[in-house]
């Protein structure tokens, strides 16, 4: 069991590392960092000094080396077109994004695995099969357009919630919470769905084949065969059982829900990272676009992580060592 | 009245299960008919297909749709129980019917411990508190023959080898103590050096808990030690059914014949069954008449055109035309009747 953590780590070190290299890689090929910082009018006197000071001198493996240290401890430079660090900028807009990400996260995966079920144990029941259908439009519908659709329903015609913001928040020390104000918790609402709804009918279909697949699984059969009631069986030989690969699917989704904030965001005017890295993107601010894709590598690697865990902690069969006897 | 012990435990009348499919109804059993005493051992033989597990599930009650019982009746200890209400046909699995699954490896639910599984079993069928039911397993799991039960009986399924999970599965069909067991093939999946032992098994725990058994197997050998009673089972009929010591020395449907005449002559070794020639029909291409005319070598007019009933001939009973006749052909009906074909 340790051996299989160890590898994961291993894993999400190598691609940590990976993405390190395209981020740093960026520095060099995005435009030409010393232009960008000291502007077009600077001297050759100028230009040769910063180059010094910047290390661009050095062998290129060197200058990989410390950009990795750097990171490492939080320092990502200082932004072109802001002038401020990078690493204050994302710690700024960091509380925006994760909430609405976990957020939508829990939405997705709570409703998804508890409609699947449904749709799995009421396979032929009119519910189950709506639900299905209407999922089959969430898979199909474009983030954006969930978005403007909600907007123009609660936002225009109902005047319900608000089209963009995170509203009033509080301050936890560095961290803004909307989690505590009337108008922040209605500002999440419509982002939350927004951004959780392609996961949420995902997870939910993944849920409801994996049910239906372990419900014909022999030991279900032996199961009812020594006179388990069927909620129990349903319910505990089954969804423990269907849980196991949608957790691995579902957990790389729900990292995949960092990356699909950049739409949201964009569309709820949220102030959070996505926006950050669009607005950066706009002005080639290369040190705030390289930290962002950092930081979506190392949500990646964590939720993988995380997931690895959880694995090891629902399947006996990994515990107790030999990982390949799981499949 | 009937006295108690002349009840049978299972008493199975004209079982007829369809399965509704998109290119016409298949009849996987038709009018199926056999009794097993209290503490008897019925064998159930037949070639693959021949609706041996149908049985078993029509009786269980987990016949899975588009399958159905369509008729005939199954009665346990003189109560009907193929048309209970499913709540009352659940407390009927496992508390009075057990059954035994051919796979030990994919009967047990990998995630829980034999504990948990063993425990939930006994609680479910019972007023034990925990502790007791856990008292209880670790009886059952020495009694099946797990070594050190208490501390074994924390041990996840994965843990155990093929033929102990099989005892496991045992054991937890058995938790209940059951009147009556199916037990459909279940030590095929096995290795070859433990299948005696699992069937020696079966056959002490229920000896001593006056358990009736249907076992259905492929080996005659097990069929030869273990049953008091055979059932041979074709295109989903009983073909033939009596003691067993009539029915293996000496069978009288052609069907049993040839099967029989195909077990090994080698002792101890256990083989599956040689194939007559020909093969059994699939239920959508059933024959009229009886079920196995295309293979009989004594086939004649009759087998064409009228279904055999199961007729009683001494202790057994034999869906055959050969034995539907005047008594004096009895005994000379070993060779072709005179009856022109
Ligand atoms: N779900 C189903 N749908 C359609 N036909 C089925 C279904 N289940 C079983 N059958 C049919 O019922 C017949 C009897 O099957 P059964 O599994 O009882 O055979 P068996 O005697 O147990 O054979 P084996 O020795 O291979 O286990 C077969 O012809 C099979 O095709
Ligand atoms: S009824 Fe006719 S075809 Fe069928 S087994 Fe008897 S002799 Fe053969
Ligand atoms: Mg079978």
């Amino acid at each position: 069991m340790l051996a299989y953590i160890l590898r994961s780590l291993m894993q999400g070190l190598v691609v940590m590392l990976a993405v390190a290299f395209i981020a740093f890689s960026m520095f060099r090929f995005v435009g030409d960092p010393v232009v960008n910082m000291l502007g077009q009018e600077a001297t050759l006197q100028d230009r040769a000094e910063l180059t010094e000071r910047l290390g661009l001198n050095d062998p290129v493996p060197l200058q990989f080396a410390r950009f990795v240290g750097d990171a490492a401890q939080g320092d990502f430079g200082i932004s072109y077109r802001q002038g401020r660090k990078v690493s204050s900028l994302i710690l700024e807009r960091l509380p925006a994004t994760v909430e609405l990400a976990v957020l939508s996260a829990i939405f997705a995966f709570v409703l998804g695995v508890a409609l699947g079920v449904y749709a799995a144990i009421r396979r032929d029941g009119w519910i189950a099969n709506l639900v299905m259908s209407l999922s089959l439009i969430g898979v199909s519908l474009p983030t954006f357009l969930i978005g403007i659709g909600l907007i123009y329903i609660f936002a225009v015609e109902l005047r319900w919630l608000p089209s963009f913001g995170r509203g009033d928040t509080v301050a936890l020390g560095w961290w803004t919470t909307g989690l505590l104000t009337a108008s922040g918790l209605k500002s999440l609402i419509m982002p939350v769905l927004t951004l959780g709804f392609l996961q949420l009918t995902l997870i939910m279909r993944l849920v409801r084949s994996e049910m239906l697949e372990v419900m014909r699984a022999d030991f279900i059969r032996f199961a009812r065969a020594r006179g388990i009631p069927e909620r129990r069986i349903e319910f505990r030989h089954a969804l423990r059982n269907t849980l196991i690969p949608v957790i691995t699917i579902a957990g790389v989704q729900l990292g995949g829900v960092i990356a699909f904030a950049i739409v949201t965001e964009t569309v709820f005017q949220w102030p959070g990272l996505g926006a950050l890295f669009v607005n950066a993107v706009q002005f080639v601010d290369v040190p705030v676009m390289s930290a962002y894709l950092l930081f979506v590598a190392f949500v990646f690697v964590l939720t993988s992580l995380i997931v690895d865990l959880i694995y090891v902690a629902l399947d006996p069969r990994l515990r107790s060592g030999n990982p390949a006897m799981a499949k | 009245m009937q006295s108690e012990a002349a009840i049978p435990v299972l008493s199975v009348r004209d079982l007829t299960v369809e399965f509704v499919t998109r290119r016409g109804t298949l009849r996987a059993l038709d009018r199926v008919s056999f009794d097993v005493a209290r503490g008897e051992v019925l064998g159930v033989v037949g070639e693959s297909g021949a609706g041996k597990s149908v049985t078993g599930s029509a009786i269980i009650g987990l016949i899975d749709p588009p399958g159905r019982i369509a008729g005939g009746e199954v009665v346990l200890s003189g109560e009907r129980i193929d048309n209970l209400p499913d709540e009352a046909m659940r407390k009927v699995r496992g508390r009075r019917i057990g059954m035994i699954f051919q796979d030990p490896l994919t009967s047990l639910n990998p995630l829980y411990r034999i504990s948990e599984q063993l425990i939930e079993t006994i609680r479910v069928h019972t007023d034990l508190s925990a502790a007791q039911a856990r008292a209880r397993a670790i009886a059952l799991l020495d009694e099946v023959g797990i070594p050190a039960p208490e501390r074994r009986i924390d041990s996840y399924p994965h843990e155990f080898s093929g033929g102990m999970r099989q005892r496991v599965v045992i054991a937890l069909a058995l938790c209940a103590e059951p009147d009556f067991i199916i037990a459909d093939e279940p030590t095929t999946a096995l290795d070859v050096s433990v299948q005696a032992q699992i069937i020696a098994l079966i056959k002490r725990l229920c000896k001593e808990r006056g358990t009736s058994v249907m076992l259905v197997t492929h080996d005659m050998g097990v069929i030869a030690e273990t049953a008091d009673r055979v059932a041979v089972m074709y295109a989903g009929r009983v073909a033939e059914i009596g003691p067993v010591r009539d029915v293996v020395k000496a069978p009288l449907h052609p069907y049993a014949k040839g099967l029989m005449g195909a077990i090994p002559s080698l002792e101890g070794e256990a083989k599956r069954l040689v194939q007559i020639p020909g093969t059994m029909p699939r239920l959508s291409a059933i024959p009229p008449g009886c079920a196995f005319n295309p293979r009989c070598a004594q086939v004649f007019a009759r087998c064409h055109v009228e279904q055999p009933e199961l007729i009683a001939v001494g202790d057994r009973r034999v869906a055959c035309h050969l034995y539907d006749m005047p008594q004096s052909l009895h005994d000379a009906s070993h060779g072709k009747p005179e009856i022109a074909a």
